[in-house]
């Protein structure tokens, strides 16, 4: 029943809210919407790809409003208490979890009936009505600039995916949000709209992807002035390729699978594989210092740029060549990269590109515990032999994939059966509730990857490593895109959940690992919360002097009067943890305004000083007011 | 009271205190299968088990070691490899291992001479319970206080028993010495530390290690003596902070995520070595540890030594007992493996915990009512004690006074409760027949029987004798000091300040706290809490009325007063009779050597004139501490470029303190210079 029914329900019930909705905005709106005029980008006659797939301005009709992903896509406990994926975009959509429920059940305490279900729809009424700045509508108008202050539009803009935001949203909750969405079709549209911004006294917020985890997209409750979401969505060309240099001038809206797809087209790739790459911005991965899964072959964000254009209240910042490398004092980059929306926009980045992958090989490790597996990645960091990608998960994660196990799949071969025979066989030695799993990624040409493949289980074997098979290396980065749906099932059953990162020295991974894990644990206890809570972790990146660590926590909140208050204790005690374990306070998430107290102590005071006068010089009147960062 | 360590320290107090005589069980069963039992703990979850060899190399193969190692051999010029042997050599000195088969073999010899010792040795079950708990969380450090030699196995003994995980225990090194028995303690866990380390930087290094990898790797628990020896007037020490600081780093640095802490409370009816301290504190050496000494000493196994209380405290979780005092975020500078040194705020933070535990060690004691007694004895004139005798009806009914005022003051008094009390003092007397007999209705001191000699012996040698019977009955009242030291204290002030000024009598409170600071424990930073105690627990027994301004003498209870002002006399007069040896013409620069024997001649001397009465100014204990706190408060100095230990004195300033406590200078004077260091 549950499925069909409510995600009907939820259809017709936006249907019906468009349509109040466009009863209520008049004539305004249908013409704002209609004005959309093409722009001609510079320098190029025509797109590369032969077709474009835009994120529509309206993102509401292909993704959720109130959760993560695509409408048709989530997981659901059918009528037999199965779990199912739904829809048809990802390898597990359509698919039975039967081992889901129970481990559901288990870790959290949670009950299938005991049901927290979402709002369907959004009351127009929540909405607070758009604070316009009249002057401002006028000129925009006069630009040709397609905008929009419905409703709808707006609540969609006013958010990121942190855990409060997704939990305001469910109970229908809408705090301040933008009263205008605009969205520029290339530079000059955003040249334009910043110089009205500026003439006009409006704030501005850029808006990528919207899949930020630090409150950065927000609007400052004080704010009050008019607040204008600065929607990059629709530029999102490639503008040109250079094979000779091997760099690609794109525009800064566009996607991360959308640019992947469109360079494959074309034989080449950026290998940029932020876990959020379905729905993340190049601007935004600029704005934020992202990383990609893969930065091992093609490095982080901040060595894929040659060149960015960023606009700012005091006119457009950019380098004047495409070098590689320049001695000409501070790189004006780094004021660019991780500035997260408070200095300007970011329009056109030209990014290095690479020829795709002949061969790509998953793999996967089997260690008898955490301890060791950590010290096999520190071995492979040590040899500089990563391959494209490395991920260690702990105990409780590779319990939770193999409850994400789909009931049959030609891709997913038992991996818990192979296992089993391995323990039951040979290596009895492993305590089930104490090994770990690495999983693998190798790229490049045939020969090269096995060699490459050799030498790394050939590390992982010296700290008790077993190879464990490509599917369940395969499964692992699969289930890196739908994990992020699993968080939505949780909330309809009384769970709630997050995850956070830092980064890490090496000699203190493990460490920071437990303690910060321990730390989770003992606050969900001492603030009440009825069942231990899922607290785990897993190595994501390795540099060579640290490592990336993600942390997973979730709770089941029945009996909490304010669940999201304990929540927001118990992750700000675990940052203090991570802090005073010698972690960073992140590692490619940002700031934004959720770590906001921690960057004094970061950066020290002279950093905070020099980072506030940029933002003094740059943008002196706070048009980019988000108030991320500083 | 809002003092912590009264609701943390006090395990199971208040509902029914559940104390089990682990030796009944003993006394009808057979040894051997209590030796043979079968033992299986449940250890600390995150710990993997960790051989004697596995300990060892993790700390020879340590960043850290490896670190110092380079530095010595660059400092001494001797070779990497030489330094790395003598690292080997302490190891290997130093090192435990703890082997079932030995501890098997310890709780069947222990089973046997425990027995025979004590009737009973009681044991808090909730404690333990709680002690279970813990060792499955995190690594846990067990803080015994140290009473006797008895205590040193007493507790793997109890854990054994009762199928916890067996300790590694810090020994001194002399028992590493003695035949056999060494290597037998060795194997229940003992690891040795050498006595007077010093700035022995290798040594520290090794012994440092090797400390922080048991803490580290978890896989026993830790035992170490806080107040570092053995107390010789079974009165609290001060503690030592070198291993707190070792114990607790592998916490500050985050290499754990907590460490729990269980204060642990071992009390004695009658101690073993009463009569032995007592000379050690006359100046008579101690013997050395030996074997063959330990053999001879089987006689002290003929006599019955009454009770043993093992009090498992709470256990505290060190996480808890810092935050906020500890910024963690101080080592992310610094590979955690380089030597550091800590800062003032570990410094501070380390010192108060090692403190507090100390504190809830006095707090979780057992009070006899020997102890009561021995209170009451000291404050009749010796010369009635040794000769008329002191009248028994006074005595018992003064004994169940203070029983009250103990109470009053939230002592845990181990007085039987089914038993008539007059009875209760009388098997109490007769136990300690070493240091008092009860003859015709009068108490008289027992004094040793000297060897039959021709000439009379000397006046000089009749005060020694006389004096200790005084300090074994002085150290027997140290066991309730604590109980009492704080009212004491406020109630010396009104009798010396004459104010009933509340800001007078704190000024003068906290100037005897701070010269009193080596004698008794105080948590640092906390006298206003202190001295609010003190008020509160005057005025709950009626002897002062309290109000926002003043502190006023009730007349009801003036005896309260009287008793608590003459606890602290002994004290008061015994650093009178220093200080009044400091300030003498000749003495400028002198060492620890010179000055104890100098200071006891002169007490004897005064003794013998009439002009002192307490003949605690003779106990070694008492002038060692008074030359620590005078040090403290920098009125003596060691002298830098001296080889033997010399010592500088600034006279005035002694004068200064000593005119202040004997109220030559008024307490308004004091609240000009209220830290009392001029």
């Amino acid at each position: 029943m549950a499925s069909n029914s409510s995600s009907d329900r939820q259809r017709i019930a936006q249907q019906r809210l468009r349509i109040i909705a466009g009863h209520l905005q008049g004539p305004v709106d249908s013409d704002s919407t209609i004005l959309a005029a093409e722009c001609k980008a510079q320098g190029s006659k025509t797109d590369v790809s032969s077709e474009r797939k835009t994120m529509p301005r309206r993102r509401q009709e292909i993704l959720k409003w109130n959760g993560w992903g695509y409408s048709d896509t989530r997981f659901l406990f059918n009528k037999k208490g199965q779990a199912e994926f739904t829809g048809k975009r990802y390898r597990l959509s359509g698919m039975i979890i039967p081992a889901l429920q129970n481990w559901f059940e288990g870790t959290f305490g949670a009950s299938m009936q005991h049901k927290s279900p979402a709002m369907p729809i959004l009351t127009s009424s929540a909405v607070q009505p758009p604070t316009l700045n009249e002057a401002f509508v006028d000129e925009l108008k006069s630009t040709g600039i397609p905008f929009s202050h419905d409703a709808e539009d707006r609540v969609f803009r006013g958010h990121g995916h942190c855990l409060h935001e997704v939990f305001a949203l469910r109970e229908g909750k809408v705090g301040r949000v933008p009263d205008i969405v605009v969205w520029p079709n290339c530079h000059n549209d955003v040249v334009k709209i910043v110089e009205l911004a500026c003439k006009h006294n409006v704030c501005l917020i850029p808006y990528g992807g919207g899949t930020s985890v630090s409150s950065a997209l927000e609007c400052p409750p004080e704010e009050t002035r008019c607040i204008v979401s600065l929607d990059t969505s629709q530029m999102n060309r490639i503008l040109w390729i250079d094979e000779k240099n091997l760099t690609a001038h794109v525009e800064a809206g566009i996607v991360g699978q959308e640019l992947e797809r469109l360079l494959n087209e074309s034989g080449y790739c950026t290998g940029h594989e932020p876990d959020s790459m379905e729905f993340s911005s190049l601007g935004g991965w600029v704005a934020t210092r992202a990383s990609g899964m893969k930065k091992n072959i093609y490095g982080n964000i901040e060595d894929l740029v040659v060149h960015v254009k960023m606009v700012t209240p005091q006119g457009v910042i950019e380098k004047g060549c495409q070098c590689p490398r320049m001695s000409t004092g501070p790189d004006i980059h780094h004021f660019i990269m991780g500035s997260e929306g408070t200095l300007g926009v970011v329009t056109e980045v030209t990014m290095k590109i690479r020829p795709m992958p002949e061969y790509q090989k998953y793999g996967s490790v089997v260690f008898p515990n955490f301890e060791q597996g950590v010290a096999c990645l520190r071995e492979v960091a040590k040899q500089r032999c990563a391959p494209a990608s490395i991920r260690l998960m702990d105990n409780e994660q590779f319990k939770f994939g193999h409850a994400l196990k789909p009931q049959v799949s030609s891709i997913f071969t038992s991996f818990l059966d192979g296992l089993k025979k391995f323990y039951i066989t040979k290596f009895k030695g492993f305590d089930p509730d104490r090994l770990c799993v690495a999983t693998l990624l190798f790229e490049g040409d045939r020969e090269k990857v096995l060699q490459h493949e050799k030498q790394v289980y050939d590390i992982a074997a010296k700290f008790g490593g077993l190879a464990a098979g490509e599917d369940n290396g395969q499964r692992g980065y699969m289930l890196t895109f739908v994990i992020a749906y699993l968080r939505d099932l949780g909330m309809d059953y009384y769970v709630i959940g997050e995850s956070f990162e830092t980064s890490v020295p090496w000699d203190r991974v493990l460490d920071i690992c437990w303690n910060v894990k321990a730390r989770i644990i003992q606050e969900c206890k001492d603030k009440g919360v009825q069942f231990s809570p899922l607290s785990t972790c897993r190595v994501t990146q390795t540099y060579d002097a640290g490592a990336c660590v993600y942390f997973y926590f979730a709770f089941n909140y029945r009996g909490l009067s304010d669940p999201v208050h304990v929540y927001e204790q118990v992750e700000h005690a675990a940052r203090e943890e991570i802090l005073a374990n010698g972690g960073s306070l992140s590692h490619h998430h940002g700031v934004g305004k959720l770590r906001k107290e921690w960057m004094r102590e970061t950066i020290s005071d002279v950093g905070m000083g020099m980072l506030k006068s940029v933002k003094n010089y740059v943008d002196p009147k706070n048009i980019f007011g988000n108030r991320n960062l500083i | 009271m809002t003092n912590t360590y009264r609701d943390s320290g006090r395990a199971g107090l208040e509902n029914a205190e559940e104390f089990v005589d682990m030796l009944e069980k003993r006394r009808c069963s057979s040894d051997l299968g209590h030796a043979l039992r079968t033992y299986s703990p449940s250890p600390y979850e995150g710990a993997l088990s960790c051989s004697t060899a596995d300990l060892n190399k993790a700390v020879l193969e340590s960043q850290y070691l490896r670190y110092v190692t380079k530095e010595i051999a660059t400092e001494t010029g001797s070779s990497v490899e030489d330094v790395k042997q003598e690292v080997c050599r302490i190891l290997e000195e130093m090192s435990q291992n703890l082997q079932l088969g030995s501890i098997r073999l310890m709780a069947y010899t222990l089973t046997k001479v425990l027995k025979r010792l004590f009737t009973g040795i009681f044991v808090n079950m909730e404690g333990l319970n709680m002690l279970q708990q813990a060792i499955q969380e995190s690594p846990v450090i067990l803080m015994p206080n140290h009473r006797s030699y008895v205590d040193f196995l007493v507790i793997s003994y109890i854990l054994f028993t009762y199928d916890i995980p067996l300790p590694v225990i810090a020994a001194g090194i002399p028992l590493a010495g003695m035949k056999m028995v060494g290597e037998i303690l060795r194997r229940s866990g003992a690891f040795f530390i050498r006595r007077a380390i010093g700035s022995d930087k290798l040594y520290w290094a090794v012994l440092s290690e090797y400390v922080k990898t048991i803490v580290r790797k978890g896989f026993a628990p830790l035992e170490f003596y806080v107040e570092g020896l053995r107390s010789r007037t079974l009165k609290s020490q001060l503690p030592k902070l070198g291993m707190m600081h070792m114990v607790l780093e592998p916490y500050f640095k985050g290499e754990v995520y907590d460490i729990t802490l269980v204060p642990i409370s071992i009390s004695y009816d009658r101690v073993l070595e009463e009569s032995l301290l007592a000379h050690e504190l006359l100046g008579i050496p101690k013997p050395k540890e030996s074997t063959t000494g330990l053999l001879k000493a089987t006689k002290v196994l003929q006599e019955d030594y009454g009770n043993m209380h093992v009090n498992f405290g709470r256990p505290m979780s060190v996480r808890r007992l810092c935050q906020g005092k500890i910024n963690r975020g101080q080592y992310n500078l610094i590979p955690r493996d380089l030597p550091q040194k800590p800062s003032a705020e570990t410094q501070a933070c380390v010192s108060g915990l090692a403190n507090l535990m100390v504190r809830i060690q006095e707090e979780g004691s057992l009070i006899s009512p020997w102890s009561l007694m021995a209170c009451l004895l000291l404050q009749a004139p010796t010369t009635v004690l040794t000769q008329e005798g002191l009248l028994w009806h006074q005595l018992t009914e003064k004994t169940l006074w203070l029983r009250k005022l103990a109470l009053d003051f939230g002592a845990r008094l181990n007085w039987p409760g089914q038993v008539p009390d007059l009875d209760v003092m009388s098997s109490t007397v007769s136990l300690h027949r070493s240091v008092v007999h009860l003859k015709a209705g009068r108490v008289y001191l027992v004094q040793e029987e000297e060897p039959a000699r021709k000439h009379p012996i000397s006046p000089e040698l009749d005060v020694i004798r006389a004096a200790a019977a005084v300090l074994m009955l002085a150290s027997y009242r140290n066991q309730s000091l604590h109980i009492f030291v704080r009212p004491a204290m406020l109630a010396t002030a009104i009798r010396v300040t004459k104010s009933a000024r509340r800001d007078e009598l704190f000024a003068f409170f906290c100037f005897l706290r701070d010269i009193f600071s080596n004698e008794f424990i105080f948590i640092p930073g906390k006298s206003s809490q202190d001295f609010e105690e003190a008020c509160f627990l005057l005025n709950k027994c009626g002897a002062v009325d309290i109000s926002q301004q003043e502190v006023i003498v009730s007349d009801a209870r003036l005896e309260v007063l009287s008793f608590l002002q003459a606890l602290l006399q002994p004290f008061i007069h015994s650093y009178q009779v220093m200080f009044r040896y400091l300030c003498e013409d000749g003495v400028n620069v002198f060492t620890e050597k010179q000055v104890l024997p100098a200071v006891r001649n002169l007490a004897t001397k005064l003794i013998l004139s009439g002009e002192l009465h307490t003949y605690e100014a003779l106990s070694s204990d008492t002038q060692k501490n008074i030359l620590s706190a005078l040090q403290r408060l920098e009125t003596v100095t060691k002298l830098r470029e001296s080889e033997q230990n010399e010592y500088r004195v600034n006279k005035a300033a002694v004068r200064r303190i000593g005119d202040i406590l004997s109220g030559e200078i008024s307490p308004q004077m004091l609240q000009t210079a209220p830290d009392a260091k001029l």
